[in-house]
């Protein structure tokens, strides 16, 4: 039998008993990009930082591949908000990307040539190589997220997870992401974004998972990502949402 | 070895053991509680006593190794119930000391130490405090104690230096990938609290935080590698430990101030010149910057 990339059952997390997230269950196919689409505070970062054990759950139970994330961390790859990090921490952009590799090394072992030249690798992939020695407070916001991309890729996982990756970066450095994640699913690895632009949802993503609290909805993006949905995702907000969400659909053919 | 080398020695080791340590506590941004437990190890030295009856190194290094976790722990426990952590510091390093303080006086009788001698130090009697082992002088038993201790840390760094850097970096992904970060946490709040109490008896709690933050910060001004701060820092260290020395014998001033009062000098420079971070490369900076513009 086939296993799921992600399974998550019936998971509430709660922070000082005030519930975030409330019994979301889903299961996602696997070789798809997936956007996570909510309004803020909605629970998106909860819900990827609850999947990879950083934050206690109230309930429920999380499955990568069939197995708890504790044993499969191997094929996961993350890439965190890039405000949750300290850009003036004095190190390189290479030294970053190679934060990748710890996973793999294990205790008291250095990253190796081999572990370099992956990483070296990952920083050509996004466009970065020339960047590998430069300070990473010296590097403009899209720069540092290609960075964090490229860790993500020298984790060399089956499963990734990544929060707002499009915040902040100029319109090259989206290019080469949405090309990256293409890339990633040609591959046939599992891809979970979350993403605030609802003007992008349907030209970047396959599957869509609308998010509140609860999952709203889950699917394909074409059967999800429909106004009555976004209207029960976004409750009254919805006013300005018609504006955004209308010229998208007019382009859709 | 001459009296002035020993002090020199002795400055020193507390100047590069405090140095490396406080590097990390510059990144982490954890000079508070590292403020806290350099005065709440003074229980552990105080209960370690009346456990012991002695006044050995290992016995002082064991308690204040506890109680320096126990600190740590504490303020984790009232942080995570919801409790700002710089209060939570606030009070669990307050009722600590002061339990330490009650203790040391009611046995005061019995307890060669006194607050003002844990707190300020004595750095000028460390050369005649010696160690003798089978009737050989092997020199002041203090630059013993802080050798043995620099080579823990050293040899701790070592084996868990990227452990460290990551979970300082992104506590977050270094848990995703499994690295234990609380472990990583108590683990330098033990070499915090054994380097705090191998200095205490030469420098005193007060100018181990002096030790302890100022070289890693004037440090953090000056590179963007983690290795060369930890070097630098260290330099640091040694450099005011010398310095502080003879500005000591000019001046005819205490000692462990004056060692302190050469770091603090030393950061002001670097906080002025640094090539990047300083005020006057912004100042110019800012200057070229208006001239471009007219
Ligand atoms: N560490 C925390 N402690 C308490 N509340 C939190 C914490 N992190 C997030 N929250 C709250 O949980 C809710 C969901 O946050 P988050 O998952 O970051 O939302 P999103 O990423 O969708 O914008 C918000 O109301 C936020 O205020
Ligand atoms: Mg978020």
């Amino acid at each position: 039998m086939k296993m799921n990339p992600i399974q998550v059952s019936n998971l509430t997390v709660a922070y000082d008993r005030k519930p975030v997230l409330q019994e979301v269950t889903f299961q996602m196919p696997e070789g798809k990009l997936i956007g996570v689409v909510g309004p803020n505070g909605a629970g998106k970062s909860t819900l990827i930082k609850a999947i990879l054990g950083l934050i206690p759950t109230a309930s429920g139970s999380v499955e990568i591949y069939g197995k708890a994330y504790r044993t499969q961390r191997k094929l996961v790859g993350y890439v965190p908000q890039r405000g949750s990090v300290d850009w003036d921490f004095p190190t390189n952009a290479l030294d970053v990307v190679l934060m990748g590799r710890y996973g793999h090394i294990g205790w008291f072992r250095r990253p190796g040539k081999k572990d370099t030249a992956i990483a070296m690798q990952a920083l050509d992939k996004v466009g970065m190589k020339e960047y590998a020695g430069r300070q990473i407070s010296q590097l403009s916001g899209g720069q540092q997220q290609r960075v964090f991309l490229a860790r993500a890729l020298a984790q060399d996982a089956t499963v990734y997870f990544m929060d707002e990756p499009f915040v902040g970066v100029d319109a090259a450095t989206e290019k080469a992401i949405i090309s990256l994640l293409n890339e990633l699913k040609a591959q046939g690895k599992t891809v979970l974004v979350v993403h605030h632009d609802l003007q992008t949802v349907k030209e970047y993503f396959d599957w869509t998972l609308l998010l509140n609290k609860r999952k709203i909805a889950l699917g394909p993006t074409e059967e999800v990502f429909t106004v009555d949905h976004l209207q029960k995702t976004y409750g009254g907000r919805l006013a300005f949402l018609d504006t955004q969400v209308s010229p998208s659909y007019v382009v859709q053919p | 070895m001459s009296y002035g080398a020993w002090i020199m020695l002795t400055g020193s080791l507390v100047g590069v053991s405090c140095g490396i340590i406080g590097c990390f506590l510059i990144l982490r941004k954890m000079a508070m509680l590292a403020d806290a437990i350099s005065h709440t190890v003074l229980l552990g030295i105080v209960l370690a006593y009346l456990v012991s009856h002695s006044l050995e190194g290992i016995y002082m290094l064991i308690g204040a190794g506890i109680i320096g976790l126990l600190t740590a722990f504490l303020v984790q426990v009232l942080h995570s119930s919801g409790v700002q952590s710089d209060a939570a510091i606030g009070v669990v390093f307050t009722s600590l000391f002061a339990f330490g303080v009650i203790l040391l006086s009611a046995f005061a009788g019995k307890v060669h130490l006194d607050v003002n001698h844990a707190l300020m130090g004595e750095i000028t009697f460390i050369p005649w405090n010696t160690l003798t082992i089978g009737g050989v002088d092997l020199g002041p038993s203090a630059v013993w104690m802080l050798g043995i201790v620099l080579i823990i840390n050293l040899i701790l760094i070592f084996l868990f230096y990227k452990e460290i850097k990551i979970s300082s970096f992104d506590p977050a992904m270094a848990t995703a990938i499994g690295i234990p970060v609380m472990f990583i946490h108590y683990l330098l709040m033990s070499m915090v609290s054994i380097t705090t109490v191998a200095s205490f008896d030469s420098v005193g709690a007060i100018l181990v935080v002096a030790m302890l933050i100022v070289p890693g910060a004037t440090a953090y001004l000056l590179t963007d590698k983690l290795l060369v701060m930890l070097l630098i820092s260290a330099v640091i260290g040694v450099l005011s430990a010398i310095g502080g020395y003879y500005a000591a014998l000019v001046w005819n001033i205490s000692i462990s101030g004056s060692m302190a009062s050469i770091a603090g000098l030393i950061f002001a420079t670097a906080f002025i010149l640094s090539p990047r971070h300083g005020l006057l490369s912004k100042l110019l900076a800012r200057k070229s910057i208006i001239s471009e513009r007219t």
